[in-house]
């Protein structure tokens, strides 16, 4: 096959291309430019479009000896994943940008071009595995696994991907980059937001949001027990940063339950009132598992998976959990996963958009 | 491979290479006293000979540099800060169409050292005027490219420097495109300075020189051992600057039958490529330009994916212009045309030069067609995208 390699300049993508030419595909490498005014050196272990990542994978192809090029994406970055992730926040929901990202960008505005570019598919380093039968299941390093951050891809997306690092681990990727003369081989991990470099997204939201006061209320009570600088600071399940003045009746500490960005109010409350019995979502992606369906579900990215029972509805899905969740916010997404030996299978995803509340055991 | 990417760099001449790799074999600093020193010191001012004999200067307004960017910068800083100093004045004027090595330049002097500017705006095939030009005596340089790096352009270089000297105001021109390619000759310009680069015309890169006026005043970039008039420092590159005074001879030289011939091969280039692909638009003026170069937009392609396209077929040509990750900005030059930001990203340029065959134009018209439909494809794919 002709590929596309996605290369970040981290040691994930750099091995994924380098296996992909090894498996011998006709590899061309390409790193995305992403930030409309890019650093010109990383700053720890964020970020990864400075010039240093565009110079760092342009080694890592001139190592595996396949041609590269830059390609200029912060029109559509910019577009798709950050002003989106600004909004969702000022619709007081909670957004994955890598899994936006994913959706719009890697596998959206650079595969349709590698498509057009005649180019038959792209390749990434995602820690997932999409073997012969097309189903996308999680990595065999289940603390490195990406498959949640990709469950949004559609079947006609992930017929033109490919993940060649899904059956190793981290640790096994690392090794071969040193073997193979990558000099990424002991670069940093990228964690958190690439597009906001010092890692403060409460300053970054204020930054494009501006600072919006309203209310903190106790949901039993009603009462109005504090202010806050603006609503997109807060995530449902969070707990430092209320600085409420007055305790709660009962002593305990409270927990963010809700945000309703008509009224630009924060609601608060008890940790128990945070469990959820029943979670919605919206744009569902399912690949064909007849419903209802027992299976496992993901309500954000890193986090343990619940039992639960999912339906197809008309316009999304709905899982009734076994046990209850803490802390579910709207816009992460839910994803459904089977059990397999070789790899818990995607069943399907979807954007949650409301969840209910638990019964509390009598 | 076909390299039609010659304006960017061509190969060395077989000459240049062998008086390179012979001068670099001997030892000596062309500023030591002994008997080394001495041997180096005269084939570096052998070399100032030929070079000023070539190109229609004196010696001793030879001045060996790095190559274009470091000339350009000394011509226009230089003189800028030297002018400055004598008679207070402020103003740099340049083109609209510079290559980077003035441009940014002339910007960093309005940025950091309070110089007003003023930008010569070009026509729609990339000239500068000179009836449309108006200076008062507050200029302190001015400099027009004698041709221009991307659309080829010609600049009417004479009529520029007669007015320029008419109000006693140093013009500077980059040369390096139009040396050994159309005929360059310095004292007939009339120009104050004139840049040259070796790796353009066959020598290695990392030479070039500043023809500057034995009148004319510049404030040295480089501070040091008081080499090249005291106004370039720095240990003398024999080797560089040896094989550079072999390739300048060659060049300038054999201009005229290179003017032919490859300007004929680019004719067939222009005529051909506008067969297989209808629509493609010839960039820059129809006639005045140089004779290696052609440039091209192709409505509803972006350039990079043109150029990727093309790559992977063995054809090496250039968008243009780039930056330092790499990624493609719309052309200044094809912006100051007038050229809508679409159509200066649907651009690319085709420079032939003394290596370049039929069987180049021939790879690139069978390639071609093909890419263009492909890049098109993906062009119709990004404006459904954005809704453009």
């Amino acid at each position: 096959m002709k590929v596309l390699a996605a290369m970040s300049g981290g040691v994930d993508s750099a091995v994924a291309a380098a296996r992909a030419a090894e498996a011998g595909h006709d590899v061309t490498g390409v790193h995305l430019a992403l930030a409309r005014n890019p650093q010109t050196y990383r700053t720890g272990a964020r970020g990864c479009c400075t010039l240093e990542d565009s110079r760092d994978a342009r080694r890592a192809a001139d190592v595996i000896g396949i041609p590269f090029y830059v390609w200029d994406m912060a029109d559509e970055f910019h577009e798709d994943v950050v002003d989106d992730f600004v909004a969702e926040y000022a619709a007081g929901r909670t957004p994955n940008p890598c899994l936006r990202c994913n959706e719009k960008i890697k596998f959206a505005a650079v595969l349709d071009r590698a498509m057009a570019l005649g180019f038959d598919a792209v390749v990434t380093g995602h820690h997932a595995r999409l073997g012969a039968d097309g189903l996308l299941r999680r990595s065999v390093d289940l603390a490195k696994d990406q498959s949640y951050v990709l469950a949004v891809l559609r079947e006609d997306q992930l017929r033109h991907a490919v993940f060649p690092l899904g059956d190793s681990t981290k640790e096994q990727v690392r090794a071969e980059a040193a073997v193979r003369g990558l000099a990424v081989a002991d670069k940093p991990d990228s964690h958190d937001i690439c597009f906001i470099a010092d890692g403060d997204t409460r300053g970054f939201l204020d930054r494009q949001l501006g600072a919006r006061p309203g209310p903190i209320v106790d949901a039993a009570t009603g009462e109005v027990l504090g202010e806050h600088g603006g609503a997109h600071g807060f995530t449902v399940g969070q707990r430092r940063g209320l600085d409420l003045r007055r305790p709660a009746a009962d002593g305990r500490p409270r927990y963010v339950l809700s945000i309703t960005p008509v009224t630009n109010t924060v609601t608060v409350g008890p940790a128990e009132a945070l469990d959820v019995g029943r979670v919605h979502g919206a744009r569902p992606i399912w690949h064909g598992e007849p419903t209802p369906v027992e299976c496992a579900v993901q309500l954000r990215a890193h986090g343990e998976t619940f039992p639960a029972t999912v339906r197809r509805t008309d316009d999304g899905l709905t899982a009734e959990l076994h046990r209850p969740a803490r802390g579910i916010a709207a816009g992460q997404a839910i994803v459904a996963y089977r059990a397999d030996e070789a790899g818990d299978i995607v069943l399907g995803s979807a954007t949650i958009t409301a969840t209910d509340r638990a019964v509390a055991a009598a | 491979m076909a390299y039609l990417d010659h304006a960017a760099t061509t190969s060395m001449l077989p000459e240049a290479l062998d008086a390179y790799v012979t001068t670099a074999r001997v030892v000596g600093n062309a500023s030591s006293l002994h008997a080394a020193g001495r041997d180096a010191r005269r084939l570096v001012e052998e070399s100032r000979e030929r070079v000023a004999a070539a190109v229609g200067a004196r010696p001793s307004e030879v001045i060996f540099t790095s190559g274009g960017t470091e000339s350009d910068n000394l011509a226009v800083k230089g003189i800028f800060w030297a002018r400055r100093a004598a008679g207070g004045r402020t103003r740099v004027v340049a083109s609209s169409v510079e290559h980077h090595a003035v441009l940014d330049a002339v910007q960093w002097l309005a940025d950091h050292e309070g110089a007003d500017v003023t930008w010569l705006p070009v026509d729609g095939a990339g000239r500068v005027v000179p009836d449309e030009i108006d200076l008062d005596d507050d200029v302190a340089v001015l400099s027009v490219m004698w041709a221009n790096n991307e659309v080829g352009a010609l600049q009417r270089i004479g009529e520029l420097a007669a007015y320029a000297a008419g109000r006693g105001i140093p013009m500077h021109t980059d040369a390096v495109q139009a040396a050994g390619q159309v005929p360059v000759n310095f004292a007939a310009a009339g120009v104050a300075a004139l840049t040259l680069s070796g790796h353009k015309l066959g020598g290695p890169v990392g030479v070039g020189a500043l023809l500057l006026g034995r009148d004319v005043a510049s404030t040295p970039l480089l501070h040091g051992g008081g080499q090249e008039r005291d106004v370039r420092s720095g240990t003398l590159d024999v080797p560089g600057i040896v094989a550079f005074a072999t390739a300048v001879e060659h060049a300038f030289k054999h201009q005229q039958e290179y003017a032919v011939r490859v300007g004929t091969l680019r004719d067939e280039l222009i005529r051909r490529v506008c067969e297989v692909v209808p629509d493609a638009i010839l960039n820059g003026p129809p006639g005045d330009r140089l004779p290696g170069n052609a440039h091209f937009s192709f409505p509803g392609c972006e350039g990079d994916a043109l150029l990727l396209l093309l790559d992977a077929q063995g054809i090496a040509c250039s968008t243009g212009s780039a930056c330092s990750a790499g990624v493609a900005q719309p052309s200044h030059v094809l912006l100051a045309m007038g050229a809508d930001p679409d159509r200066a990203r649907s651009s690319l340029r085709f420079t032939l030069g003394h290596t370049s065959t039929r069987a180049d134009v021939d790879a690139l018209v069978a390639a071609l067609p093909g890419a263009v439909e492909r890049a098109r494809r993906a062009g119709a794919v990004k404006a459904a995208r954005t809704g453009t």
